[in-house]
């Protein structure tokens, strides 16, 4: 870019070029799902007629859907569509897979959001010390948890949880969201059990909503405090070697004011981009979790529909998750902006 | 002339060696790499010689034995129609090497390919290549894979196929790079005017280069690998009964996880040791291999 353009002219190209890369993103999201939607060895018209359709049947059926049309045509009746938010009716619950997915979605972002938040909090710390006792004992221990959590299953991991915390121990409730008899008891707000117990003030429902939750949170926070820990470790490593440390330690700042007014402080930027991305792993990571804890969540609705062979509703839960994914990449992107005086000086 | 040419190569052998030696002296140095190469080569030998070390046959069942607890004749318990878990666990070994191979030979190329010609073209092909790779990483890999496979109907070769669709754009972007750097440098243009095809530096020249850190996210990838066919087997995607694929051993397991554990938690163990495994390999190996770190240490 010239360095004559004018400032606010040089601003509105950037907010352009980037809009126009987040459509691009979701059309190629969209050509992806119609791909394996449309394209893929599934007969869509025989899901709806059934094996023993009559040919004239077929016919029809076959031209209503569109099929005889071209290729291209039938993709831009799809992003049509989508753009109306019509994702397709749901074969197995036959409601629109929008509204299924509106109806599931609070439970996995409340999931994910908690889970987080724990990734965040030990994260974060764990990260820090790591790189302060770089190649010592606490270092080498908290690589090796990250490690593990790197490597190990989450879906077997929830299972030997239930096992042991679950049927040997009994500290937490087992799956499902609330235990049978306080189901329906609670009128459906944000859909997010928590705060829905807890703004209509039934503490006791709230305790048993947190007794399910524990086991499955602390798996989702774990899965993304192996990754925050290690990238923590690595932006800390890196500020930690930088010139202005010495700066500070030759003023006589004390090694705590050194690692965290200083170094964290300077971290953070990249660290904020860390976890709006893990945010989206996590929302993806849930789909193995929810099934193993029968968490009413769009894991666990994408898992059903696997099974009643709803393509629609596999593909619409897809689509959502990988939209959210999209924007919560443009986010951290924009964060990073925003936060970051030097990015912005000097544009991209 | 050609005695020349033979002492050269030989100085060159003898070159490789030492570096080669060297570089073992500092990879045995660091413990968890070489407890990560264990497992790692412990999973090849299990494979290779599966039928001498199971001590059943993986297939039959015997169904006086249905979900027999640990014992002398059954080291790991017996699954829900008298198999021995032991192994099928050692047979199971082969499945996951097969997925693992299939998804790296098919995804490695793929994205070394597009990427190195991707940067070294430029212009609207690179511009081209590089969304459509942003696409492909902006997406959610799992899922993605997961409503791949339902369409393809389950199974192993279409599991890999799936997750070879997910694997590939790290690489490319990782040519890229490698690419733009070199594409203009003094030695690529010199070989260029001396009459060398795009093609020729492409292959010969940017591909290589690549090497070390394509191995070293390999080794990441094959552990993340692992995992996702294993998640796409437990789901019921993966391979099919009665294979015994490590994921959906923990699947038709989980019915029993709170009476007989042993049905679901050991396959489970395999697959966490395994990719253990890769993951302290490819720690130990970034240290080694990695330019940037090279240089600040």
């Amino acid at each position: 870019m010239p360095a004559s353009t004018p400032k606010p002219l040089r601003l509105f190209t950037g907010i352009g070029s980037w809009l126009l890369t987040v459509a691009i993103t979701l059309l190629g999201l969209a050509a992806l799902t119609f791909f394996i939607g449309r394209v893929l060895p599934i007969d869509p018209v025989l899901a709806i007629v059934g094996e023993k359709a009559l040919p004239e049947t077929y016919e029809r059926v076959y031209r209503e859907l569109g099929l005889d049309q071209p290729m291209w045509v039938q993709f831009y009746d799809y992003v049509a569509k989508l753009l109306r938010g019509d994702f397709g009716i749901s074969y197995a619950t036959s409601r629109p897979v929008l509204t299924d997915l509106v109806n599931f979605f609070p439970a996995t972002l409340e999931l994910a959001t908690i889970g987080l938040i724990i990734g965040v909090l030990l994260g974060i710390p764990m990260g820090v010390v790591s790189a302060y006792w770089h190649e010592k004992w606490p270092d080498h221990v908290i690589r090796v948890v990250g490690l593990i959590g790197y490597s190990v299953p989450i879906f077997w991991l929830g299972l030997v949880g239930l096992f042991v915390f679950y049927y040997l121990l009994d500290w937490v409730a087992g799956p499902g969201q609330l235990d049978v008899f306080y189901v329906g008891v609670v009128t459906r707000i944000t859909g997010m059990i928590l705060i829905d117990s807890a703004l209509q003030g039934e503490w006791d429902i709230f305790g048993n909503a947190v007794r399910h939750m524990t086991l499955p949170a602390l798996l989702i926070g774990y899965y993304s405090l192996a990754y925050i820990s290690r990238m923590t470790r690595s932006v800390m490593l890196d500020q930690l070697s930088r010139e202005y440390i010495l700066t500070a330690r030759l003023k006589g700042a004390s090694e705590f004011q050194v690692v965290v007014g200083h170094a964290l402080r300077n971290a953070a930027i990249p660290l904020v981009t860390v976890v709006a991305l893990s945010y989206g792993g996590l929302l993806e990571g849930s789909v193995l979790v929810e099934t193993i804890f029968a968490w009413p969540g769009i894991g666990n609705y994408i898992y059903s529909s696997l099974f009643a062979a709803d393509m629609n509703a596999v593909l619409g839960g897809t689509l959502v998750v990988g939209i959210v994914f999209v924007f919560l990449n443009m986010l951290s992107d924009v964060l990073y902006r925003l936060l970051d005086p030097r990015s912005r000086e000097f544009g991209r | 002339m050609s005695v020349e040419t033979m002492d050269s190569k030989r100085a060159l052998r003898a070159a490789r060696l030492t570096e080669l030696r060297r570089f073992a002296r500092r990879f045995f140095r660091n413990p968890l790499g070489v407890v990560g190469l264990g497992i790692v080569v412990l999973l090849l030998a299990v494979a290779a010689f599966a039928p001498w070390i199971a001590t059943h046959d993986p297939y039959l069942p015997t169904l006086s034995d249905r979900l027999a607890a640990p014992s002398a004749e059954y080291w790991f318990g017996a699954d829900e129609l008298g198999r021995d878990i032991y192994s099928r666990l050692v047979h199971g070994s082969r499945l996951t090497l097969l997925i693992v191979g299939l998804v790296i030979v098919t995804s490695a190329p793929i994205g070394l390919v597009i990427g190195a010609v991707s940067g070294n073209a430029g212009g609207w092909i690179d511009a081209v290549f590089m969304r459509v790779t942003d696409v492909f990483l902006a997406v959610p890999k799992l899922l993605l894979a997961l409503a791949f496979v339902a369409a393809l109907g389950p199974g192993i070769v279409n599991a890999a196929l799936a997750i070879t669709l997910t694997a590939w754009p790290p690489y490319a972007r990782l040519a890229r790079a490698e690419a733009l750097t070199i594409r203009n440098s003094d030695y690529v243009n010199a070989i260029r005017l001396a009459g060398a095809s795009e093609a020729r530096i492409v292959f010969l020249h940017i591909i290589p280069i690549c090497l070390s850190s394509v191995i070293v996210r390999m080794t990441f990838d094959m552990a993340g690998i692992i995992l996702t066919a294993a998640g796409l087997g437990f789901i019921g995607l993966g391979a099919q009964p009665p294979l015994p694929e490590w994921g959906a051993m923990i699947s038709t397991g989980r019915k029993f996880i709170f009476d007989q554990w042993w049905v679901a938690t050991i396959p489970g163990a395999a697959i966490f040791i395994v990719s253990l495994g890769f993951n302290l390999l490819g720690d130990a190996l970034r240290d080694l291999l990695d330019p940037h770190l090279r240089q600040r240490q």
